[in-house]
């Protein structure tokens, strides 16, 4: 009786735990690897690795600013434009929108998300770069004054990379953040528009407010999405490790880096520096997909009081 | 300050009607912005490469600058191989593990797994090919194994995830029902609970599939590339996306073309799975509710 | 016998029976199928059943009746340890199939010998046939050839075949409530249990498909033990041997039908039968 529990539902339910407790395994394994592996530069250069722009593969010296500084900016370039976006777009999914309008917006939308970053990156090089080679200079006859908007154009850029981020990340904006609004209590716009209050007034003082932390908990998920994307900001960036004023200059991400020289790396403190950046990026993604979480289940606990 | 605005005397004043209509007018004009830029890649894709799927694509080898005539043939299997891998890799781990948060485990380590898990979701892809380098490149070298282990990788957290859902979304009386028939917990759920959410099982797993498969940047350094036919696992081997990126940007002309002609072939596969696994989740949902 | 000291009326004896003066009173050929000694059950700190003794007779039918939270649904799926999927409960005493501790069996073993019937009709989301033939190729009953035959069976014996006989590779969700219901009970009898166990089966449908189970019961009863439990006073006294009146956890009363609903021993019993409580 004892053997026939052991060999089948016992035997089962083994399996199964071992699977689970694979994956934290792995999870472990993972880190280990990168901590490791990028054992060398961390020794070599502390936390210089991060302050200095000096990336010298044959002379041996490795800092990342550059990477650091591109990766930063054509975040921040991609944020400032798909928050405005998104948010306005998931205002009118949730607030304005029919139902059934809404669901198949939401769902066009949502398969955006699904497009490949390569293909992304295609339409860089083909259709943006060109587009933006034309409107460019016409733009900074206005505002080529401002330093971020200085120096030559000649099309892989910052400014181009953010553009492309942009359009990568609003989904997840979009999505998440049409859902926060959708949960905001009925009572509360029902008590808003009873005092006269138009619609825009209603959504902007009073709903978005309410699903503010749901909002920025978005903007966070985005964020982490941009820091870690490769090919499409490889392919319109520019690949220059220098840092410069400008949102027009070339610049360099820290996935791009990695993407681009890792094959070629030949020495051991290259390759170690190069997985000490991914080391870098991982922090960074872990940080802030917990924060989103953090701040997107505290908007559905407000909601549901 | 507000409730300033909010007092009006006989009626809204100009100013606040005219913000009202601009701005919700603005927000749909951004929606429909967001919508069109599907449609627009999907249609230029299409004019630029859908001519160009020809037969030569999809047989033959890519021949030197130059000359004409050379197609996808290798990358195309070599995805194949490289998805086969990741697949056998990463829905068993997933779907087994996910049987365990659904069926099996205590609230607390459920929840330890479940907090990993999405960790290992957030794992920007580089880093997971940085990882497969560092596991399987050291020892075997560049080859189709590598990149298998990584997009395996990726592809563990969301089978788990889904597992879990459709698994917890079968009703118990289906399990009491089973039990009370003198059916053990490990029968009961390979015969009844995953038969009933198996809809959503698959649909998860094409979801998941369709991620990976567009998936560039970890292979660059585990996969690598080929020229020609990889043999078995472990040589270097070209994949579709990898092929796009390299063509991109080169600076020939042929070489664009073949890459528009790929990239319309996968984005146009992965979005045909990506409607068919919602649609068939939303079907499944509809038949529930007899 | 649980010892509540009864609140006579002139015409009843004037002490409780004892389980050896049930057992004279019982028709000939009639033994103890399932003994319950001092059964005590908890939900976690929560007593739900508290020393419960009570004879099943084989092939009788025994109905147990009370009002909402009485402990019968408890009581009954301890009777197929049903209640161990629900974590922190825990049982006292000792349940005996022919003289087996229960407790103490293989728990899939015991559900093959003890069916259950579930209050909403739970069929599989699978053919009506495939329904009526996964108990029998779990436990490895029949082989392919035999199935047909043993699926035959036991819809005749949930007085069902004839109305799906033409469709049986349809889904079983193609039946109406009290279709699926009987599928179900054919489901339960195509293991042969040697017990089955009935939890309100008939509460979620209408008049017609309750009758016809009940129908059926009459004749399950040949092969196998039936115990029900039903919130419907009239449905015991129609197709019940025995019935067992239970309040706040305790067996108040156990004794044939007859006797519960025509001369009750115990005031609180005969209470609930003429309806001035729940």
């Amino acid at each position: 009786m004892l053997r026939r529990v052991l060999s089948g539902d016992g035997l089962a339910q083994f399996i199964v735990f071992l699977s689970a407790t694979a994956i934290l395994a792995l999870t472990a394994l993972l880190v280990w690897e990168l901590w490791s592996h990028s054992g060398p530069s961390r020794a070599k250069f502390g936390f210089d690795f991060l302050r200095t722009s000096t990336w010298d593969p044959v002379a041996g010296v490795f800092g990342a600013l550059p990477y650091i500084y591109g990766t930063v900016v054509t975040s921040a370039v991609a944020l400032l434009i798909a928050i405005p976006f998104g948010v306005g777009a998931a205002i009118f999914l949730a607030e304005l929108a029919p139902p059934r309008l809404s669901d198949a917006m939401t769902f066009l939308i949502e398969l955006l998300a699904a497009v490949p970053s390569v293909i992304f990156g295609l339409m860089g090089i083909f259709v943006l770069l060109p587009l933006l080679l034309k409107v460019i200079p016409g733009f900074k006859d206005a505002a080529g004054f401002l330093p971020i908007f200085s120096g030559p154009f000649y099309g892989p850029s910052l400014l181009s990379a953010g553009i492309v981020l942009s359009i990568m990340v609003a989904p997840f904006i979009i999505s998440v953040s049409r859902e926060v609004l959708l949960a905001v209590p009925k009572d509360l716009r029902e008590a808003a528009l009873a005092l006269g209050a138009t619609r825009w007034e209603t959504t902007w003082d009073i709903v978005v407010p309410f699903a503010r932390r749901g909002i920025m908990g978005s903007v966070f998920l985005a964020l982490a999405r941009a820091l870690g994307e490769t090919m499409a900001v490889t392919m319109v960036v520019g690949n220059t490790p220098k840092i410069a004023a400008s949102l027009l200059a070339p610049g360099y991400s820290i996935a791009a880096v990695i993407a681009n020289e890792f094959v070629e790396a030949t020495t051991d403190l290259h390759i170690s520096s190069l997985i000490e950046l991914g080391l870098v990026l991982f922090g960074l993604t872990i940080v802030l997909n917990g924060a989103a979480r953090l701040l997107i289940l505290a908007t559905s606990g407000r909601a549901s009081r | 300050m507000r409730a300033a605005a909010f007092q009006t005397a006989g009626g809204l004043s100009f100013r606040r009607r005219a913000v009202n209509v601009f701005m919700l007018g603005l927000t749909g004009v951004f929606t429909v912005l967001a919508v069109s830029i599907l449609f627009f890649v999907l249609g230029y894709l299409f004019v630029q490469g859908g001519f160009s799927l020809n037969w030569n694509f999809f047989t033959k080898l890519p021949v030197p600058v130059g000359e004409t005539g050379g197609g996808m043939a290798n990358a195309l299997v070599g995805s194949a191989k490289v998805l086969l891998l990741a697949t056998c890799i990463g829905v068993p781990i997933g779907f087994l593990a996910g049987i365990h948060l659904a069926e099996y485990s205590g609230a607390g380590y459920a929840s330890v797994i479940r907090f990993v898990t999405d960790l290992l979701n957030g794992v920007p892809s580089i880093v997971i090919g940085i990882f497969a380098y560092a596991l399987i490149v050291t020892r075997i070298g560049f080859s189709t194994l590598a990149g298998g282990v990584a997009l395996g990788v990726m592809m563990i957290p969301i089978a788990l995830r889904s597992t879990e859902e459709f698994l917890k979304s079968v009703p118990v009386s289906l399990r009491e029902g089973a039990m009370a028939l003198g059916a053990t917990k490990s029968r009961t759920i390979l015969t009844v609970v995953v038969p009933a959410a198996i809809r959503g099982l698959i649909s998860g797993m094409m979801l998941n599939l369709a991620r990976v498969a567009g998936e560039t940047a970890p292979l660059l350094f585990t996969a690598l590339g080929n020229q020609f036919w990889s043999q078995g696992w472990r040589q270097p081997t070209a994949t579709l996306p990898a092929m796009i990126y390299e063509y991109a940007k080169s600076p020939y002309e042929d070489w664009h073309r073949q890459a528009w002609a790929a990239g319309f072939m996968l984005l146009a596969l992965v979005l045909l799975v990506n409607v068919t696994a919602r649609s068939i989740i939303a079907g499944g949902l509809s038949h529930k509710t007899r | 016998m649980n010892p509540v000291t009864p609140k006579m009326s002139p015409n009843v004896v004037s002490e409780a029976p004892n389980a050896a003066e049930l057992e004279k009173t019982a028709p000939s050929g009639a033994s103890a199928k399932l003994r319950s000694t001092k059964l005590n059950f908890y939900y976690s700190s929560f007593q739900a059943l508290h020393e419960i003794s009570l004879d099943v007779h084989a092939n009788k039918v025994t109905a147990f009746i009370g009002p909402s939270g009485c402990g019968k649904s408890t009581f009954l799926r301890t009777m197929n340890r049903m209640n161990e999927t629900i974590k922190g409960t825990r049982v006292e005493g000792e349940i005996l199939l022919d003289n087996e501790n229960i407790l103490e069996m293989e728990v899939s073993h015991l559900r093959r010998r003890v069916g259950m019937v579930f209050q909403r009709p739970n069929p599989f989301p699978k053919s009506i046939f495939d329904n009526v033939a996964y108990g029998p190729r779990i436990n490895g009953m029949a082989s392919r050839s035999e199935m047909a035959e043993r699926v035959e069976k036991s819809l005749r014996r949930a007085a069902l075949w004839d109305e799906v006989k033409d469709k049986l590779h349809k889904s079983a969700f193609d039946l109406s409530g009290g279709q699926q219901q009987r599928l179900c009970i054919a489901r339960a009898l195509a293991v042969e249990p040697e017990v089955l166990l009935l939890d309100e089966p008939c509460s979620a449908l209408d008049p017609i498909a309750t009758a016809k189970i009940e129908e059926l019961l009459f004749q399950i009863k040949d092969a196998c033990t039936v115990v029900i439990v039903t919130h419907n006073m009239q449905q015991a006294a129609r197709v019940a041997d025995y019935t067992g009146f239970f309040l706040l956890g305790k067996l108040i009363e156990f004794d044939s039908t007859e006797v519960i609903f025509k001369t009750p021993k115990v005031k609180a019993t005969e209470d609930y039968i003429t309806g001035r409580f729940g």
